[in-house]
């Protein structure tokens, strides 16, 4: 039996590249169809060299709302086997279903791709004492990490990520996007300067409903990762999306900063900007970055990150990565390049660069702000279950 | 009295055809090497290198050789080693010296190098774009807790926030010298450039004399063993306070100031007797534990209104831990001295053989805070040999907040490293109480010799910072992944946290 291609092995040490993404949310909650995140990055083809390509859409099963859905990468039938077999004893399974997808030019030696739409056992669950977020985490982490050869691309509700090795258009057509629907959508074309593995390290990296695409090269990384290590997460992959998305996971969820601040402690504003403002204000932001000074985000990057209520764009301080954002009627979208978003909103009412470190934020009406539910699980949890590494990754960790 | 046995290490060449015969270099020798009789007639047995007559002579025609005097070769015995047992049995006693650890230990320093950005990333020109440096010393919060402020915004909740920490406009101190071992044109020097620079001057162990009060915003206040020049004045002047248990170039050793330099003023600012020895025992006799420092953290606290209080202490064996108890026990900052910092005296024994490298106790210290999870609770400051911006970059990628300096900034002031602090006689009028000598530094001057020095390693800092496409010095601070190592052994790559250049 083969095992199963180790994602940690892409990066014994850190991952360089360039990347495009992009993001729409209809924030009245109407849904659109994949096909304009398609087109908004196939208009940014020039951005990737078809390492990878991938997509998140959300509201996108409206039938299965309050299921699990979970999108399965296997590299053979035996870790689809134990990975049904965990999913039988924990989750009661309403569906599971190969994702539907299309032959495409370009697009080969993909992996075994299914879906699942999971309720916890509800007995099981009670039996846990867990919150279903920590539970299905839980199940996550599991598999991404004793099941050789499986990898859990997403596991949110009424959402799903889409990706693998191939440029963005190539996989969104592969994955049929355009036959689904959702208010929120975010893409992301990949250059890296090595050769992934698998269609596991495409981005957007997902964990329940949040999901994280990013461009750029996060020159802190080295104490960054230093500083997640202290609360408990392995980074173990040496991507700069990896530090970003847990540096969310720890502001948001763990300190419960809201969005706002935690995109201004990540991409702070100049001291001399602090120095001008409002006293109350100058208090806080002063102590934003003096406290997660080691965790601010320095270097040029662009980030989406996608959830549930919509979505947040954030720029590097000094904005050394293209991001442009534009607005018509309800829908708000962003992109690495104006002609994406000309391709897909004609005569925007608005079109802007969002400023260095200013978030750019998209809310859609109705659904709940919490980012991913009610998580009281270990950092380690979570970087095992994002990343799909399991702890015994010594050989890659970036400090001695 | 027999001869000594010991010949002189220097030569001094006058060239008489070009001398002016004007006496200069009799007037600026400290040391009293040169008689006049018709022309300067200099006693190589005095001579100290320090270059005062080399730098002053109107004809520029002195040089100082060394004494090449052939020995018979033996790597075990060198010549030093001779010297020493030389001069013990003619004195009977402990050696003294001054200034840092001389021998030739590995300098890690060199043998780590720093990162820069090629395509993947953009290096960023600190000409154009802003580079931040602005750096606090003091405990932080593990995180920040908020509020909604009722219009839409957050505001700090009650109580939470980063409180009382030094702000240092650049990330650079001077070290602790007292007043008493420099002279007071030193310190004022100091304490200008301090103020001019955004940055913190530090008293030292002697005292805070009422010139530097106007700078008092500036200026650490020290309390060491010896407690001189302490009380609730003086703890409420200080920006911070520092609690002294040791220094780099003596671990476990206390200080004696002799009497011939407690002048007046040394006494008054000193708070003990014109004339008296002043002797700084080794252990603070109330601080027999970690937890007689708790109290005593907490005590100085109190005294002072809340101010950071840091403690400094010598990079030895054990640092790491000793390091974590310091912070357990409620220190804002750590103050760690390696094993080549300087002094103005102590024991040459102790000085070249006792404590590590600064480079091993950043970098211990770093990652034991880390791995206890208690990095943000107080700042390390690093001190003993930084020579260089190189070596304050480098400091800090090891992960290190601030470096204090020393040594460099008496070289500012035109020391000239010739070890001899410890006789009081110092031709540059640095570590010396002699007025005739100490009038040689004019402090506007002075501070302005600091202020230079200080804003070109800054400016060097930040070429730094954009070379390695950060803008703030925070993104710098601990990334050890900016480091790689030539020609360390992997051990010490593992104790250092750093890969070797190639990997
Ligand atoms: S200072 Fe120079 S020129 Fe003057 S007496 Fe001395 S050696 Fe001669
Ligand atoms: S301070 Fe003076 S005595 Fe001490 S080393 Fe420097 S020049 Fe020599």
């Amino acid at each position: 039996m083969t095992t199963r291609p180790r994602y940690a092995e892409e990066a014994s040490s850190k991952i360089h590249g360039g990347c495009g993404l992009m993001g729409i949310c209809d924030e009245s909650g109407t849904l659109m169809s994949g096909e304009d995140a398609i087109l908004a990055m196939a208009v940014q083809h020039d951005r990737g060299n078809g390492l990878g390509g991938g997509f998140a859409g959300y509201g996108i099963y409206p039938e299965f709302p309050d299921h699990f859905a979970f999108h399965m990468m296997y590299h053979d039938l035996q870790a689809k086997e134990e990975s049904e077999a965990l999913f039988d004893r924990y989750f009661l399974v309403d569906l599971a279903e190969p994702m539907p997808t299309r032959p495409v030019k370009g697009i080969s030696d993909a992996p075994l791709l299914w879906r699942y739409f999971l309720t916890p056992y509800p007995n099981k669950l009670e039996e846990s004492e867990m919150s279903a977020e920590d539970y299905v985490v839980r199940a996550v982490m599991t598999i991404n990490s004793s099941v050789d050869g499986a990898f859990v691309a997403s596991s949110g509700k009424n959402m799903g990520a889409f990706k693998g090795v191939g440029y963005p258009e190539e996989i969104g057509h592969y994955f049929r996007l355009e036959e689904y629907e959702g208010h929120t959508w975010t893409g992301h074309n990949r250059f890296p300067t090595n050769t992934p593995g698998w269609w596991g390290g495409a981005h957007p990296f997902a964990l329940l409903d949040w999901t994280i695409v990013h461009n750029g090269e996060i020159s802190s990384y080295g104490i960054n990762s230093r500083y997640l290590e202290q609360f408990g997460y392995k980074c173990t992959l040496g991507t700069d999306t990896e530090v970003a998305a847990y540096l969310f996971d720890l502001l948001l969820r763990r300190h419960k900063l809201p969005l706002e601040l935690a995109c201004k402690a990540l991409a702070s504003p100049l001291w001399e900007e602090i120095d001008r403002m409002p006293e109350a204000e100058q208090a806080l932001m002063r102590s934003l970055r003096a406290v997660y000074g080691p965790g601010m985000l320095n270097g040029p990057f662009a980030i989406v990150l996608g959830f549930n209520g919509g979505m947040v764009a954030l720029n590097d301080r000094i904005k050394l990565r293209p991001l442009v954002a534009a607005r018509k009627g309800s829908i708000l979208m962003v992109a690495s390049e104006e002609s994406a978003i000309r391709a897909v909103l004609t005569e925007p009412d608005a079109v802007w660069m969002p400023k260095a470190g200013e978030p750019t934020i998209a809310r859609v009406k109705g659904m709940d702000w919490p980012i991913h539910g009610d998580l009281h699980l270990s950092p380690e949890d979570i970087s095992c279950a994002v990343t799909g590494t399991d702890m015994s990754c010594e050989t890659v960790e970036v400090t001695a | 009295m027999p001869v000594s046995f010991i010949q002189p290490e220097f030569k001094v060449k006058i060239d008489y055809d070009k001398c002016h015969k004007c006496g200069r270099c009799v007037q600026q020798c400290g040391w009293g090497v040169y008689n006049f009789n018709e022309r300067p007639i200099p006693d190589d047995s005095k001579c100290r290198a320090c270059h005062r007559c080399v730098t002053y002579c109107p004809a520029r025609c002195i040089s100082i050789e060394k004494n090449q005097l052939a020995y018979r070769e033996n790597d075990n015995w060198s010549p030093a080693a001779r010297k020493a047992v030389w001069r013990q049995a003619e004195t009977g006693g402990v050696l003294l010296t001054s200034m840092g650890n001389p021998l030739p230990y590995t300098r890690i320093f060199d043998h780590l190098v720093l990162d820069a950005c090629q395509v993947t990333n953009p290096s960023i020109d600190p000409l154009r774009e802003p580079m931040e440096l602005r750096t606090f010393i003091g405990h932080k919060p593990d995180s920040v807790e908020v509020e909604a402020d009722g219009k839409g915004g957050f505001r700090l909740a009650e109580g939470a926030g980063m409180k009382n920490n030094l702000m240092l406009d650049t990330p650079i101190l001077f070290s602790p010298m007292s007043y008493g071992s420099v002279s007071l044109n030193v310190h004022k020097s100091l304490a200008m450039a301090a103020q001019r620079l955004g940055t913190f001057m530090n008293t030292g162990e002697g005292g805070l004399h009422q010139d530097l009060y106007p700078y008092q915003d500036n200026v650490i206040v020290q309390v060491a063993s010896g407690r001189f020049g302490v009380n609730q004045d003086y703890l409420n002047r200080g920006a911070a306070i520092e609690i002294k248990i040791g220094q780099g170039a003596k671990p476990g050793i206390g200080g004696h100031l002799p009497g011939e330099k407690i002048n007046k003023e040394v006494s008054s600012t000193r708070m003990i007797p014109q004339g008296t020895d002043a002797i700084s025992p080794a252990p603070h006799h109330d601080i027999y534990s970690i937890e007689d420092l708790r109290q005593l953290i907490y005590a100085l606290k109190e005294a002072s209104g809340y101010k950071p209080v840091g403690v400094k202490i010598a990079a030895v064996h054990n640092v790491a831990a000793i390091a974590s108890g310091i912070v357990r026990a409620g220190a804002d900052y750590v103050y760690l001295d390696g094993f080549k910092g300087g002094t103005g005296a102590a024991p040459q024994v102790i000085r070249d053989h006792i404590g590590i490298p600064i480079e091993i106790a950043i970098a211990a210290v770093d990652q034991r805070l880390r791995d206890e999870g208690i990095r943000n609770w107080a700042s390390v400051i690093a001190a003993g040999s930084i020579r260089s911006s190189a070596d304050v970059a480098k400091a800090i990628a090891l992960g290190a907040d601030a470096v204090a300096i020393g040594s460099a900034s008496l070289m500012a002031l035109g020391c000239h490293l010739c070890q001899s602090c410890h006789t009081g006689c110092c031709s540059w009028g640095i570590t010396t109480q002699k007025p005739e000598l100490t009038r040689r530094i004019d402090p506007e001057w002075g501070a302005e010799q600091l202020t230079n020095l200080v804003h070109a390693w800054s400016h060097e800092l930040q070429e730094i910072l954009g070379a390695l496409g950060v803008n703030a010095v925070e993104s710098l601070r601990g990334s050890r992944e900016r480091l790689r190592s030539i020609g360390l052994d992997e051990q010490m790559n593992k104790v250092l946290g750093v890969k070797p250049a190639g990997m």
